[in-house]
């Protein structure tokens, strides 16, 4: 045994030389992969804040657009009034869903968990393209029962598009509690409903608010579904929820930025910048989240 | 109840755009998948009626430049993310310094939150014009004029086109093969790695002997996902694909369009057809991709599966 190890080891493996060289050449090539993604970001976010910087007006806060210039006060009213209809509605579907599956599903009887065809749906979801979601909002709801462009339909067709995140969000931050959670709490003889909103999710909530915040900055960064949905109006979001297009933030950029006018332009870009600024306040949020609800945590992951 | 609108949802997109594209299926037939032509037909004129669907006089869809651009765009995306992906997923579980790793972290996290129409946008606008007016001219140039390396000659446009909308799809999928990997990576014991150290194994030789074999099935479900991602990218792809609809392009600069991206720009010339038929035909095209993108993500799921969990696009979560 330990001649043939021998053997192997002088004839059939690579020279030190060459084993060094490739070590250098993984390391040289992971410095490089790192390099690859994290260049691209850095060059999207400055490029975006040095083209929409040098034409800033406050005045973009509290104007709104006209044709193809003016402000974006009522894109992003529009915008905001859109995330708050996702946050109501998927918020509450999604984290409902998110505990059930966790803890309501219950198991069979081989003492698997059930609800997998439900978490199979969900993930299934999940990998639709958010355009075929938009088109069938477009062909169920704006066309087929006659909502027109409106704000129900948008929040509709965003809300499905991120429950899935929430879902899992909520499920995998409720595996996460420990048992003995869920044990002190029925042998204090909590009802199975009790224990659940005063132990068990109140521990996960950092990590169901860091899905939900995601959510929020996935529905606020979609583009093609609200273009079959929500229209596109230049005033001042009116509170009717059918009838009645919306204005959002995406709209300017994806319209304007290949206008034949620098007005058209610097709106493009000034829309781009606010919502460069409020994807990444969400995510920062999120990330705080994580962060002090893991320097509280009893047992730390990794 | 909750848990159910997810499988409700997944159920009536399937039926919607089923029956709102039964007509156009009937009327485009077969051609609609190898056909090269798309046109709208007299959108103002005449209606022709064809099996009792009414359609614009001499519209006529083929959607295969469409599909052909999809499934290159979506490869390029492939080829050029998954070897940065894992090396990002080595750059985070390995010996790297705590710092940069936690840039590393945040830089995929941000790529993957940062809407797409802003990567769009930097695609066409800086990226694209960049590279065609340095880059892809002196690549052009120095390619041999033989089979496979033609697809990299001849004139290299404005930026917008095939290998930018790759580029850009590319790093729209990193986050999603990246994050996966990495937490595939995370997942293989200790034991097997610290046992290659004791043997004298380099890192490069732990990595591609113990670590990659160890996940590999997690990894290709990582790089099916991606596709399935690629696949159904829209707005960035319209923005910087050039939005073709009746041509292949004919090397790897040329403009092109994507299934997804045509569901888009297609939009207003649908509004504008009297009878319908468009709308109709766009959701076919819509069909063809959902079928083809849950086909994809099943696969993917089921590889996946057998080794470990997904990473969530965003955040980590799922």
């Amino acid at each position: 045994m330990v001649a043939r190890g021998a053997r192997v080891a002088s004839d059939g493996y690579p020279s030190t030389r060459r084993r060094r060289i490739a070590e250098q050449a993984f390391r040289a090539l992971t410095l490089l992969a790192l390099l690859a993604v994290v260049a691209p970001v850095i060059w999207v976010i400055t490029g975006i804040v040095a083209r929409a910087v040098p034409h800033w007006r406050w005045s973009v806060l509290t104007t709104n657009t006209v044709g193809a210039s003016g402000g974006l006060e009522n894109a992003i009213l529009g915008s905001l009034a859109i995330m708050l209809g996702v946050l109501i509605i998927a918020g509450t579907l999604g984290v409902l869903g998110g505990v059930y599956l966790s803890e309501l599903a219950g198991f069979n009887r081989k003492g698997k968990q059930r609800g997998a065809v439900l978490r199979s749906a969900t993930e299934v979801l999940a990998g639709v393209p958010s355009i075929a979601l938009g088109l069938v909002g477009y062909l169920a709801l704006v066309v087929q029962f006659h909502w027109g462009f409106s704000v129900l339909a948008a929040v509709i067709v965003l809300s499905v598009i991120v429950i899935p995140y929430i879902t899992r969000g909520t499920e995998v931050a409720l595996r996460q509690v420990p048992t003995n959670y869920r044990e002190g709490a029925e042998a204090l003889g909590m009802s199975t409903g009790y224990s659940l909103r005063k132990v068990v999710v109140r521990s996960a909530i950092p990590g169901i608010a860091t899905s939900v915040l995601i959510a929020l900055a996935i529905s606020v960064g979609e583009t093609a579904p609200m273009l079959y949905t929500a229209g596109w109006f230049t005033g001042i979001p009116k509170a009717s929820l059918f009838h009645q297009p919306i204005g959002y933030l995406t709209y300017p950029v994806w319209t304007f930025w290949d206008y034949p006018s620098n007005q058209a332009h610097y709106l493009a870009f000034d829309a781009a910048l606010i919502l460069l600024v409020l994807v990444l306040v969400l995510l920062v949020i999120a990330r705080l989240v994580v962060a002090r609800s893991q320097r509280f945590a009893e047992n730390r992951r990794n | 109840m909750s848990a159910f609108v997810p499988l409700v949802a997944l159920v009536l997109t399937v039926l919607v755009l089923a029956f709102k594209a039964w007509p156009a299926i009937r009327v485009n037939g077969a051609h609609f998948l190898v056909g090269s032509s798309w046109k709208p037909g007299n959108v103002y004129g005449a209606v022709s009626t064809t099996g009792g669907v009414a359609h614009p006089l001499g519209s006529s869809y083929g959607a295969w430049p469409a599909i052909a651009g999809t499934l290159e765009s979506s490869a390029l995306a492939i080829i050029i993310a998954v070897p940065i992906s894992i090396g990002a997923a080595f750059a985070l579980t390995e010996r790297l310094p705590r710092w940069l790793a936690e840039i590393l972290r945040s830089a995929i996290e941000v790529l993957a939150g940062v809407p797409s129409v802003l990567l769009g946008l930097w695609g066409a606008l800086t990226l694209g014009p960049l590279l065609a007016n340095d880059v892809y001219p002196i690549v052009a140039n120095h390619m041999p004029n033989v089979p496979f390396f033609s697809f990299f000659r001849g004139p290299t446009g404005h930026g917008e086109g095939l290998l930018t909308s790759g580029i850009v799809l590319a790093l729209m999928i990193i986050p999603i093969v990246a994050s996966t990997t990495r937490n595939l990576f995370a997942q293989v014991p200790a034991l097997p790695k610290e046992g290659g150290e004791a043997l004298g194994m380099t890192d490069w030789e732990v990595g591609r002997k113990i670590t990659i074999p160890w996940v590999r099935a997690g990894i290709i479900g990582a790089t099916v996902l991606g596709l399935g991602r690629a696949f159904g990218e829209t707005i960035a792809v319209a923005m910087i694909s050039g939005s073709l609809l009746n041509t292949i392009t004919p090397n790897i600069y040329g403009t092109m369009g994507t299934v997804a991206a045509t569901l888009v720009t297609q939009l207003d010339s649908a509004f504008a057809d009297g009878t319908g038929f468009e709308v109709r035909t766009l959701a076919e095209l819509a069909v063809v991709l959902v079928v083809v993108v849950l086909i994809v993500n099943t696969v993917a799921r089921i590889i996946v599966r057998r080794t470990g969990h997904l990473a969530a696009p965003v955040g980590g979560v799922i």
